[in-house]
């Protein structure tokens, strides 16, 4: 059974340096606090995989240098603009950047979900995406060698296979179930990952999984490593069903972010504080 | 467009566009909309506004206009299936085959500028019957000879798996159409405006074009009223900025 951690930091031990990390999409519930937590304890050279995008938490880690290596399929602020200190690292050349399409992460982690080594997938022919993944293959559809229109070319995607997810959701049980409601992605990261740590906006008296109405949407305490609570853990990202952005404060970490001194200025402010965690 | 001008057409460019691209849409049965999309967005909710309740509109990002329960993979995993009839994407670069770039300009080794990401265009051009593209810049840095990357693929091979495509490009300028035989855009349109010889100097690729080129309809009375008293409610959902500086929607509708 997963042990509910007595701190945020104790639940984020299971995320060492040099790991490979997943991390969700930016509205899927994304563990901003516990982000916050790993830039204060300097995790370093972490190989990030976004699934499929990611916003400011990739943006975040960037910027404090815990990054080495980027798997996903575009980093941007939406409606706030660029991730300045994503390009920036681009730009400068300070991190490796593995660029994909967001089917592809899906499917690479689905593929890890069920056990099998890799998973084809539709498009990709003749994009730059495909032509700079050498880990990435295609092959001729094995079931279509006499059709009229052979060979019939199809990518084949590697599984991927995360150290640790990490993620937040709403509610965890005393049992370690999680609550992820409609999130599924959630679930896919979790079942593709060694390991799951998650971080929850409360502890619910009860068990998910007797309820059929919330069983549907829980993540088993079986495929759960530690749980800790962080209210607010999405902040200032929003969670779906619960609450939204954090718009004001998007758009000054948009206008900080823009230069060094402005992004250590951020970071000051509202990761190194204690107040902020 | 200035505001001065913008006085004399009792609309903004904003609705003009989801006003032309709505009509792009066309009868269809499910329109997706992905990240960073306000016009399509509107566009698409304009589209089901006026067809009562046709077409099912997902918008990536909404609790409302999505009826997806099977995580982010839902979209792609529809889009494979041909159950999404229309999509739209934009790109840091478009060039005249219809090839767009979502990543970077300059080596890709050593970019010499950046943008977010491909997000799902390396796969959703290839299976979605209709993708518009739009792109509210429209320049000779965006609109190019020939893309510095290629992030998803105006045509194919005949023999690669390909039951979508792109059918039209929209600009803050004009509407092109996308012949995928030759893979050429034609001019269609002209917004209200603006002008031809404004288009040729902006745009960085070749085009076909009518010997004479129509004036952009200007939106219907009632298609201002439905984009602003039905979908800019439900778009402050999703876009708030959006919705706030073009119809003044509030941001907790």
């Amino acid at each position: 059974m997963p042990s509910i951690a007595r701190s945020l930091d104790d639940a984020l031990g299971a995320i060492a340096d040099d790991c490979v990390l997943a991390v969700p999409r930016e509205s899927a519930g994304v563990p901003m606090a516990a982000t916050r937590a790993l830039i204060r304890r300097g995790a370093k050279r972490l190989h990030l995989i976004a699934l499929p995008t990611s916003s400011l938490q990739a943006d975040l880690l960037i910027g404090a240098g815990c990054v080495e290596t980027l798997e996903t399929s575009a980093v941007s602020l939406g409606e706030f603009g660029l991730a300045p200190r994503f390009t920036a690292a681009i730009l400068s050349g300070s991190i490796a950047m593995k660029d994909a399409t967001c089917p592809a992460l899906h499917a690479a982690f689905q593929a890890s979900e069920k056990g099998v080594p890799f998973m084809p997938l539709r498009g990709l022919i003749g994009t730059d995406v495909l032509a700079r993944r050498p880990d990435w293959t295609v092959i001729d559809n094995p079931f279509e060698r006499n059709a009229p229109n052979a060979p019939d070319p199809i990518v084949l995607l590697p599984a991927i296979r995360p150290d640790v997810a990490l993620l937040h959701a709403p509610m965890a049980d005393r049992e370690g179930n999680v609550w992820i409601g409609r999130q599924r992605e959630l679930v896919t990261m979790a079942h593709a990952s060694e390991r799951t740590v998650v971080t929850v906006e409360k502890i619910h008296d009860g068990n998910f999984l007797q309820d059929p109405a919330l069983a549907a949407g829980t993540l088993p305490g079986f495929y759960v490593d530690s749980i800790a609570v962080a209210e607010r853990g999405a902040w200032p990202l929003p969670l779906p069903d619960h609450y939204a952005w954090d718009a004001e404060h998007l758009k000054e970490y948009a206008a900080l972010a823009a230069t060094d001194e402005g992004f250590a200025q951020y970071l000051d402010r509202y990761v190194h504080e204690k107040r902020a965690a | 467009m200035a505001p001065d001008r913008q006085a004399n057409f009792e609309f903004r460019d904003e609705e003009l566009l989801a006003s032309v691209v709505a009509d792009l849409i066309g009868d269809v049965r499910h329109v997706a909309v992905g990240n960073a999309s306000p016009i399509p967005a509107a566009a698409a909710l304009l589209a089901r506004a006026r067809g009562n309740g046709r077409p099912y509109v997902s918008l990536l990002g909404s609790q409302r206009h999505t009826f997806w329960t099977d995580g982010g993979r839902e979209l792609f995993d529809c889009a494979g299936q041909g159950r999404i009839d229309v999509f739209f994407l934009s790109g840091g670069e478009i060039d005249g085959e219809g090839n767009v770039n979502l990543v970077s300009v300059g080596d890709p080794d050593r970019p010499a500028m950046r943008f977010p990401g491909s997000f799902g265009s390396s796969y959703l051009y290839f299976v979605v019957p209709k993708v518009i593209l739009f792109r509210t810049e429209h320049s000779k840095r965006t609109l190019v000879p020939k893309v510095a990357f290629i992030s998803a693929p105006g045509g194919s091979d005949d023999n690669v798996h390909r039951t979508g495509g792109p059918i039209a490009l929209i600009t803050n300028r004009c509407l092109f159409s996308f012949d995928p035989e030759r893979r050429r855009f034609q001019l269609e349109s002209v917004h209200p405006g603006h002008t031809l010889a404004e288009v040729i100097v902006n745009t960085g690729f070749e085009f076909e074009r009518p010997p004479d080129v129509p004036e952009t309809p200007a939106p219907s009375a009632e298609t201002l009223r439905l984009l602003r008293e039905v979908v800019a409610p439900e778009l402050a959902e999703v876009y708030p900025q959006f919705a706030a500086r073009v119809f003044g929607a509030g941001k907790s509708a």
